[in-house]
């Protein structure tokens, strides 16, 4: 990395650390139930609420946020399309699918076991979408995306047809919408691995960015493309997988994250991932914070707040392309 | 030496390649020419093992392309394609880096710090460093992949067509750059030319193909003959000698 982007790389990355951990307590102290600041330590049911409740709900909406973020940023790069992102590739469908079958086929599982399986879907129902994705021309930037509605739109047809015939339509909608508000310890514990997935992608930063140059320039440089591929389509798929079964689908944040940052830094990932994964956590607790301050004491679900939110970005950057895009 | 025994290759049915034998021994530089679709790009891209060998054998320095592992062999040879797009926002500097990469997996070392410099003053991209690639003209961003393949530091060194949206000077400046490593540091250089004065001037062999096979094979003094041009390009031509320099006069 050059020094210049090494210096805008460390400047930007120490904003949003500051930003970040004020939101991070500023989530701990907002919701319903009153915790001052100062009782937090010394009131032994304001720490239950908080080590129960609070801290669970912003470590997901923070692993959440950085999860989907990098997922859509590794998306992006190995379709070198920047109009892909997790809530367009069937992966929330996939994920009700795996639901639906497992309440279907073992009504007895417990919620893990329901996990588990959704997220299995989910894997498959992403991969099928990447690997398809990948053949796609990369002189036709929006039939990508495009292809993801259809794809996620034919599989959630075919579960919302089954799950009305079962009467499960209202259960799955608890599982699919993205909401922090059922988040409590025990229940969230999951998107630690998408912790690690982030780990993985960090490891293999460099060979990802060189992965966007194409297939020949990677095996030029001794990649080994077809495994790389595969990885990455693993990270991405068991990281949105995992953040649709626990907090449901957020919609945007795979998109407009990674889009802003690689105009204002660039598409080099070792300098990018740990800034894209910040944004994409402050972007998602942020959310989850309005939602909660909006209607106060009532909440509105992050994944309403980032449809809105999202989309306007969104907007705002298809409307404000670079001359070069 | 890179060693190409009876290759063939097909696209479904359609035969693109036939039975090319071909040795080229180390160091120098081989031109290779011949009309469009003639395979020149088919046939680099399989020494370069981006696509996988259908028919017959080729190694370079004695490693077959189709079993020896990737990433060995990006540490030998290089190759730079004739539609090579860069669609990532990167840097000219970190662009030139990734050439690097088959050396440290990614850590730079001082030394490769110092390749890099050098591949940028040598194209002239110094000044250039620290913009995007997407911002360049298109002639600085091919000097900006020519750089990238330099930097890669192989024994050997594909190049397809680099000339394109080069201006004279800078096509000059990149043929005297690839006779000096070729001559100063033993280099292999197997360059696609359209530019047949080019070929004639800098290359040491220039292989000529048509329709899938090596139709003529010799020094530039043998093959510049307008016998042998009208064999492979279908019309006349008039090579004139000046200064010992055999040029070839093909505008009319
Ligand atoms: N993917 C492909 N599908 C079908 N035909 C192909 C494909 N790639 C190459 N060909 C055909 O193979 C032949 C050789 O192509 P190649 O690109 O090797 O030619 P070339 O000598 O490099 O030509 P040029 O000077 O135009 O670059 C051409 O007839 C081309 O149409
Ligand atoms: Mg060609």
């Amino acid at each position: 990395m050059s020094n210049a982007a090494r210096q805008q790389s460390s400047r930007t990355g120490l904003l949003a650390g500051f930003v970040l951990a004020a939101l991070f307590m500023l989530s701990l102290f907002v919701g319903v139930i009153d915790v001052p600041f100062h009782r937090a330590l010394a009131d032994a049911g304001a720490l239950e609420l908080l080590l129960i409740s609070r801290l669970p709900r912003t470590l997901a909406a923070l692993l959440a946020g950085s999860g989907l973020a990098i997922a859509g940023l590794i998306m992006q790069t190995l379709t070198r399309n920047s109009y892909v992102e997790p809530s367009t590739a069937g992966t929330a469908q996939s994920a009700e699918l795996g639901v639906l079958l497992v309440t279907l086929l073992w009504p007895s599982a417990n919620l893990f076991a329901k996990s588990i399986v959704a997220t299995a879907t989910a894997l498959l129902g992403t991969s099928v979408f990447l690997m398809t994705a990948h053949r796609l021309p990369p002189t036709q930037p929006f039939l990508v995306p495009l292809f993801g509605i259809v794809y996620g739109g034919v599989i959630g047809a075919a579960v919302t047809f089954v799950a009305w015939q079962a009467d499960l339509l209202q259960y799955l909608s608890v599982w699919t919408n993205g909401d922090f508000s059922g988040v409590l310890r025990g229940r969230y514990e999951l998107l630690w691995i998408g912790a690690a997935m982030l780990v993985a992608a960090w490891m293999i930063a460099d060979r990802l960015t060189i992965m966007a140059l194409g297939r020949d320039a990677s095996i030029g440089l001794g990649i080994d493309y077809a495994r790389m591929l595969q990885l990455g389509l693993v990270i991405v798929s068991v990281i949105s997988a995992l953040s649709t079964v626990v907090v449901g689908m957020i919609p945007f944040v795979g998109l407009v994250v990674p889009n802003i940052v690689s105009r204002l830094m660039g598409d080099n990932l070792r300098g990018t991932l740990p800034v894209v994964a910040m944004s994409g956590a402050i972007l998602v607790l942020g959310c989850d914070i309005l939602g909660r301050l909006i209607r106060y004491p009532y909440e509105i679900p992050v994944g309403t707040v980032m449809g809105c939110v999202g989309g306007i970005i969104f907007l705002w950057l298809l409307f404000r392309r670079p001359a070069h895009a | 030496m890179i060693q190409v025994e009876n290759v063939s290759l097909k696209h479904r049915s359609t035969p693109i390649l036939h039975d090319i034998s071909l040795e080229i021994p180390k160091g120098g530089i081989t031109a290779l020419i011949g009309p469009n679709g003639a395979g020149k790009s088919s046939l680099l891209s399989l020494i370069a093992r981006l696509q996988p060998l259908q028919v017959g054998k080729i190694s370079i320095e004695g490693f077959p392309v189709d079993t020896t592992p990737n990433r060995d062999l990006a540490k030998i040879i290089a190759i730079l394609r004739q539609d090579s797009i860069v669609t990532s926002r990167l840097r000219v500097r970190e662009l030139v880096g990734f050439g690097r990469f088959p050396h440290g997996r990614g850590r730079l070392t001082a030394e490769d710090q110092a390749i890099i410099d050098q591949s940028l003053q040598q194209f002239d991209l110094t000044d250039l460093a620290d913009r995007f690639i997407e911002t360049l003209s298109g002639g600085q961003r091919q000097r900006a992949l020519v750089a990238m393949a330099f930097a890669q530091g192989t024994d050997y060194l594909l190049l397809d067509e680099p000339l394109n949206n080069l201006d004279m000077y800078f096509a000059r400046e990149l043929m005297r750059s690839l006779r000096k490593i070729a001559d100063g540091k033993g280099k292999t250089v197997v360059i696609v030319l359209h530019d047949i004065n080019q070929a004639g001037f800098y290359a040491d062999r220039i292989v000529a193909m048509k329709t899938g096979r090596v139709v003529a094979d010799g020094a530039p003094s043998e093959l510049l003959t307008p016998e042998t041009l009208h064999a492979i390009f279908g019309f006349e031509m008039r090579v004139e000698t000046i200064d010992g320099i055999p040029m070839v006069v093909h505008l009319r």
